[in-house]
């Protein structure tokens, strides 16, 4: 089994987000370092539009998710309604 | 926490780096400035491209055009990536507004059958040409010497991949998302007689090998005569056919092109000015791609406006070269 | 009504279609690069767009991002940010980046803009030429982060200039050079994939968090900016290469090859990163050796199990990669330390909290291998004899670096290599190293090795302060040497004192 990863920007719109994966992942890993929040989880990671709207209590691209993105780590597939990671094995 | 300092001591030991002091005398730099000069490695390279090993990486010979300094080629509008990027987010703005409202209101519904036949034929086929001003523009920025002029290539790369997706998009309100009016559009391009001299022009640009050469074919030869015969004489004809508001999806290439020209014309008017042998060459280009771009837009100028629409397109062109210092 | 459509269509109809097969021009004169490597493309539409981001929206979200970002430039230099920083030592790992690293961010834009010519695709091109519009903003952010700094601080003001000429940043100059100098799929596996998949992640995410936590908001913020590009150019990397594994089954061996000698080529690089990391950053976040096991082994090996379907492999000397992250940090380190004269920043010897650190950090080599190096340099130092070395290191002729590294399994033995071509001997710090010159002796017989050069007479002289000061335009006594006594340290305590 292998981590898929993805790290944001420690900063007020990265917190809705990150709750929204916590919510929709609940065996995901979340640590926090200087200035960054990185979530882990094994094989497979999604953050939802729908969720993150939720949260955040507006409209919500999922290409919006790049403004705070600092890195991640998986195959990546992107649609309209989310972004999810996964290793293929 | 208060911190008090003496200004005495807080004062900078140098305004700005080195090279740009050099340039400019020990004075607080411009972010253009500090973003653009001397940034590019000039020498000492490695390895011989195993793809052109007959030149350097970065090497001006790339070019016939000389200059003593390359960083002479000034960007009048002094676009940096942020300065680039944030004035391009304020045009997207309004473009992005005038399409929503255009698809709000659907006045697509207000276009005559004639008027969105001629914009399948004659309009959306210009993506194809962006396209290839993508290509041209990006070669010019990996080959050219220099970051003044080359970063200003690639932003223009990009610009026209952005209006060939905008025009992508009025063919998309048009054909109500199924990309219908986009395949006729390419089957235009692909097989109509009026749009094959211009698909042969394309096509030849881009084997084209002087970097400054092909400038001089795509930026400001073609996109002088097309900018002027689509954006100005073909939306005029459009709005008199009752389609004005096919304006509002088009206010884009408008804007853009008023704004690239003043760079286009800048990088003219230093080229020639460095030497005669400089002058010569382009003028020679010049009267070169004329010629072509005349059988290339010819017959599609001939049918929507008659003899006297390229000719317009032309005497403007004149003009413009004159007043940089060309043929005169 | 019109039909919605989803990204992937809309971004299929407004890019995919752009480009056509050509009647009047013979296309493989405009696509000239594409066949040489030996790479077989069958069919480019086969081509995934990792992100579908159109022109506009990229000019709205990067105009979102360059926005917050100066303004944080701005209100860092008025504040005279640089006064916040934990330690004046920090900033000579900055002036690392500015002359080392930002250069390659402008050697990947343009190398990112000949791919974005070159490919035949346009899915691939678009994706590479936008990566080449990032980078440009990567090194222009960075030159502007760093302009502050560069008003308070010696050793950043002539970055370009030194870039092209000092002997250690010979070191990441060649390794873009080599890249760039490759065909264009060599070139995406070199730095699309090797470098920004994995080894980025190294630079750009412990480092800047260590940046954070020495009170350096300015290239924290570029940092983690130019970072969440990054997130697009990792998938491009990771796109390239299964999309050339997909294609014709004869590409899997020649990629392999690429990823042997770039991810040698690469962790040889980061030494410089592992050395930052762990002498540099005052308040530390993690040691290079936990960085690379997060970074490296754990993300690079589920990387490497997802590609085990096409028949690729780890690296080839991933073993001795493994080994090496004990050591390396200590064996630059040491290496600049004694070098100090002729590097353009300060260097030092850590604390003895900082000892204590590094011993609990690399328990296994440490205390046996280093620490006494230093309590050894501790005392010449306290003595009034700050130890210099006299003469040039002998460098690599792949990597460029001067040998220093050891064998892995002696720790107290350097490690050398040779080989004759043509009659000449060429020198090698390593298996891997002469492994990627014997494959391509043609190419890396030119490499412009700094020390030759200075032998040669090609850099000025004849005494190193002169080509220190002539040939690579150092100040010197004020950029070079150790901290204590330098004018940076200086000026800090007037601060400090005026405060």
């Amino acid at each position: 089994m292998s981590k898929v990863y993805i790290a944001l920007q420690d900063n007020d719109e990265s917190r809705f987000i990150v709750e929204a994966i916590e919510e929709d992942n609940p065996q995901a890993t979340i640590i926090y370092m200087p200035a960054m929040i990185r979530i882990e989880q094994n094989d497979h990671l999604v953050i939802n539009r729908e969720t993150v709207e939720e949260k955040i209590g507006r409209d919500w691209n999922v290409q919006e998710l790049h403004i705070n993105l600092i890195t991640l780590g998986g195959n990546v597939d992107e649609d309209d309604d989310r972004l999810s990671l996964h290793w293929n094995q | 926490m208060t911190i008090e300092i003496k200004t005495s001591t807080l004062a900078p030991v140098r305004n700005t780096y080195a090279h740009i002091e050099r340039r400019f005398g020990d004075k607080p730099a411009t972010r253009y400035q500090e973003a653009t000069y001397d940034v590019q490695s000039e020498s000492y390279f490695h390895y011989r491209p195993l793809w052109q090993p007959d030149k350097e990486l970065n090497d001006p010979s790339r070019t016939a055009i000389t200059m003593e300094d390359w960083y002479d080629f000034k960007d009048p509008r002094q676009y940096y990536y942020g300065s680039y990027v944030q004035q391009r987010a304020k045009m997207q703005e309004n473009a992005e507004n005038n399409y929503a409202f255009f698809e709000k209101r659907n006045l697509s519904a207000h276009l005559s059958d004639d008027v969105q036949k001629k914009i399948i034929q004659f309009l959306l086929p210009l993506r194809h040409v962006e396209h290839t001003a993508n290509l041209n523009n990006v070669y010019a920025s990996a080959y050219g010497y220099g970051t003044a002029i080359t970063q200003a290539f690639l932003y223009n790369g990009m610009d026209r991949l952005a209006i060939a997706q905008y025009l992508s998009r009025i063919g998309l309100i048009l054909d109500g998302n199924t990309g219908e009016s986009l395949q006729q559009a390419k089957s235009n391009w692909m097989d109509n007689s009026l749009w094959q001299e211009m698909r042969r022009y394309c096509e030849q640009t881009t084997t084209v090998e002087d970097w400054f050469e092909v400038f001089i074919a795509q930026d400001v030869v073609l996109d002088s005569l097309v900018y002027h015969l689509f954006y100005e004489l073909l939306d005029k004809q459009l709005s008199d056919e009752g389609a004005s508001d096919l304006g509002m999806l088009t206010e884009f290439m408008r804007q853009w092109n008023k704004d690239t020209t003043r760079w286009v014309d800048s990088v003219l008017k230093v080229a020639i000015a460095k030497s005669d042998d400089n002058k010569r060459l382009i003028e020679n280009w010049i009267s070169h791609w004329l010629e072509k771009s005349t059988v290339a837009l010819l017959p599609i100028s001939n049918t929507l406006l008659g003899d006297a629409g390229l000719q317009e397109s032309q005497v403007s062109f004149n003009k413009r070269l004159n007043k940089v210092g060309l043929f005169k | 009504m019109a039909k919605k459509l989803n990204i992937k269509d809309k971004y299929r109809l407004l890019t995919r279609d752009l480009d056509w097969a050509y009647s009047y021009a013979d296309r493989s004169k405009a696509f000239p690069f594409e066949e040489f490597e030996g790479i077989k493309i069958t069919d480019w539409s086969k081509w995934e767009d990792p992100f579908r981001l159109t022109m506009d929206a990229y000019w709205k979200y990067q105009a979102e991002k360059e926005k917050k970002l100066y303004a944080i430039f701005d209100a860092f230099s008025q504040n005279n940010g640089h006064l916040n920083i934990s330690d004046p030592r920090y900033v000579n790992a900055i002036k690392i980046f500015l002359t080392g690293v930002s250069p390659l961010e402008y050697q990947a834009y343009q190398g990112f803009a000949h791919v974005g010519r070159q490919f035949g695709g346009v899915g691939a091109r678009v994706a590479c030429q936008m990566q080449s519009l990032d980078e440009l903003r990567h090194v222009q952010t960075q030159i502007h982060a760093m302009s502050h700094y560069n008003k308070f601080f010696d050793g950043f003001q002539d970055f370009s200039h030194m870039h092209d000429r000092v002997w250690y940043l010979s070191v990441p100059k060649s390794f873009f050079n080599d890249a760039r100098a490759a065909g264009p799929f060599e070139f995406m596996i070199a730095i699309g994939f090797s470098f920004e998949y994995v080894l980025t992640n190294l630079l750009f995410v412990p480092f800047m968090s260590g940046a954070a936590h020495n009170g350096d908001m300015a290239t924290v913020t570029f940092g983690f900016s130019a970072q969440s590009d990054e997130a697009r150019h990792m998938t491009l990397g990771l796109e390239i290469i299964k999309f050339l594994l997909e294609q014709h089954e004869d590409n899997v061996p020649i990629v392999q090859k690429w990823i042997d000698k770039w991810f040698w080529r690469g962790t040889r690089l980061l030494t410089i990163v592992a050395m930052m990391m762990d002498y540099m950053l005052p308040n530390k976040v993690m040691s290079w050796k936990e960085a690379w096991e997060v970074y490296f082994e754990e993300a690079g090996g589920a990387l490497f199990k997802d590609l085990a379907r096409y028949g690729i492999e780890m690296p080839k000397y991933a073993d001795v990669i493994e080994k090496e992250k004990d050591h390396v940090s200590h064996q630059a380190w040491w290496t600049f330390y004694t070098l100090g004269h002729a590097a353009g920043f300060h260097t030092w010897i850590p604390t003895d909290q900082e000892l204590d650190w590094l011993s609990e950090k690399y328990p296994d080599t440490f205390d046996k291998y280093y620490r006494p190096r230093w309590e050894l340099a501790k005392k010449m130092a306290d003595e009034g004899n700050r130890f210099y070395s006299p003469g040039l290191p002998q460098l690599c002729t792949t990597c460029q670096i001067p040998m220093i590294f050891t064998e892995m399994d002696d720790p107290t033995k350097t490690c050398y290599r040779d080989h004759v071509h043509n009659g000449e001997r060429y020198h090698f710090c390593s298996d891997g190293c002469k492994d990627i010159f014997c494959d391509e002796p043609e190419k890396y017989v030119q490499s412009w090795l700094p020390v030759h050069q200075i032998f040669q007479g090609n850099c000025g002289g004849p005494d190193v302060a002169d080509i220190l000061s002539d040939f690579y335009k150092m100040n010197v006594g004020a950029d070079n040497l150790d901290i204590e006594g330098s004018p940076d340290l200086e000026r800090w305590k007037k601060w400090q004192n005026a405060s």
